[in-house]
């Protein structure tokens, strides 16, 4: 079935959650270049791997049931894996920071760079 | 051990029968297979397991990160979009734990770290004190409040 043959109550909802989603993804990814230190930027990515995927797989399983004729659930797999892999690698970049003692961490390091100076005795990280 | 429900088991043949998008006998069986495998081949190398229980609690859990999900998702892009006027005040903040089960401890990393303006940052064992990482550091009392109240007191009731 065409995207042509879609219902407009189908279409509607499903482009208004890429819209969303893709708008977060944005904005998430506009945070790595405007916030000034590591430990900012790394929160700014978390936008477009939840919110941002949940918007997009919602949309993917409202047109793929709409084109199917039956309801296709498979998407919230991707939403579990994602769940439980994205926060392991922004654990380990955070620690990787912490460890070295991440103050400069490219970009401007301006003030809030000192909130590197690690609230972690180093001998516990390894 | 004392084993009620093959939770494991069950969850891989659900996440089998979702890949492939059928309720064909065949593929029960195919699932059915996959799922023994795996988790005997999973408790070898983690015999440690988990024992959820009360589901309602969990679910009522899942409700509330959800929400805060979307909420902070909203915070963030606030204060990105912001930035141009001013940076936002990250700091760490150090919260001493009541839970001590492993698997309700990862539960809580995954929680913290999946909301945008959280990161779990370390975690203490001994002391079992929990170092977070807030994005906008305005309010230590809520944070605290938070984690210890709306997530860390339902996965206790979940997995201890």
């Amino acid at each position: 079935m065409s995207a042509a043959a879609m219902p407009d109550w189908i279409a509607l909802p499903a482009a208004l959650l890429l819209i969303a989603g893709g708008l977060l993804a944005l904005i998430g990814s506009l945070g790595l270049l405007r916030l000034d230190s590591f430990y900012a930027r790394i929160h700014a990515p978390t936008m477009g791997n939840t919110l941002g995927a949940g918007c997009v797989l919602i949309a993917s399983m409202l047109t793929s049931s709409a084109a199917a004729g039956r309801p296709v659930i498979h998407e919230l797999l991707i939403t579990l894996f994602l769940l439980i892999t994205s926060p392991v690698t922004t654990m380990l970049l955070m620690r990787a920071a912490l460890f070295r003692g991440e103050g400069s961490g490219g970009g401007g390091g301006g003030g809030n760079a000192r909130a590197g100076k690690s609230p972690v005795a180093d001998d516990s990280l390894v | 051990m004392t084993r009620k429900f093959p939770l494991m088991e069950a969850l891989l043949l659900l996440m089998w029968l979702l890949v492939n998008e059928s309720l064909a006998p065949h593929q029960w069986l195919l699932g059915l297979l996959f799922a023994v495998l795996v988790s005997r081949l999973a408790r070898t190398l983690r015999p440690l397991a988990a024992r959820p229980r009360r589901l309602g609690t969990a679910l009522l859990l899942c409700w509330h990160v959800l929400c805060d999900v979307i909420r902070s998702n909203l915070a963030v892009g606030q204060i990105i979009l912001g930035t141009v006027r001013q940076q936002p005040k990250v700091g760490f903040l150090k919260i001493p734990l009541a839970l001590r089960d492993p698997h309700g401890l990862a539960a809580l990393s995954i929680i913290i770290t999946a909301t945008p303006g959280t990161v779990f940052a370390h975690h203490d064992p001994r002391e079992n004190v929990l170092t977070l990482h807030v994005l906008d550091l305005q309010d230590e009392a809520t944070w605290l409040r938070v984690i210890t109240q709306r997530y860390e007191r339902p996965l206790m009731e979940i997995f201890e």
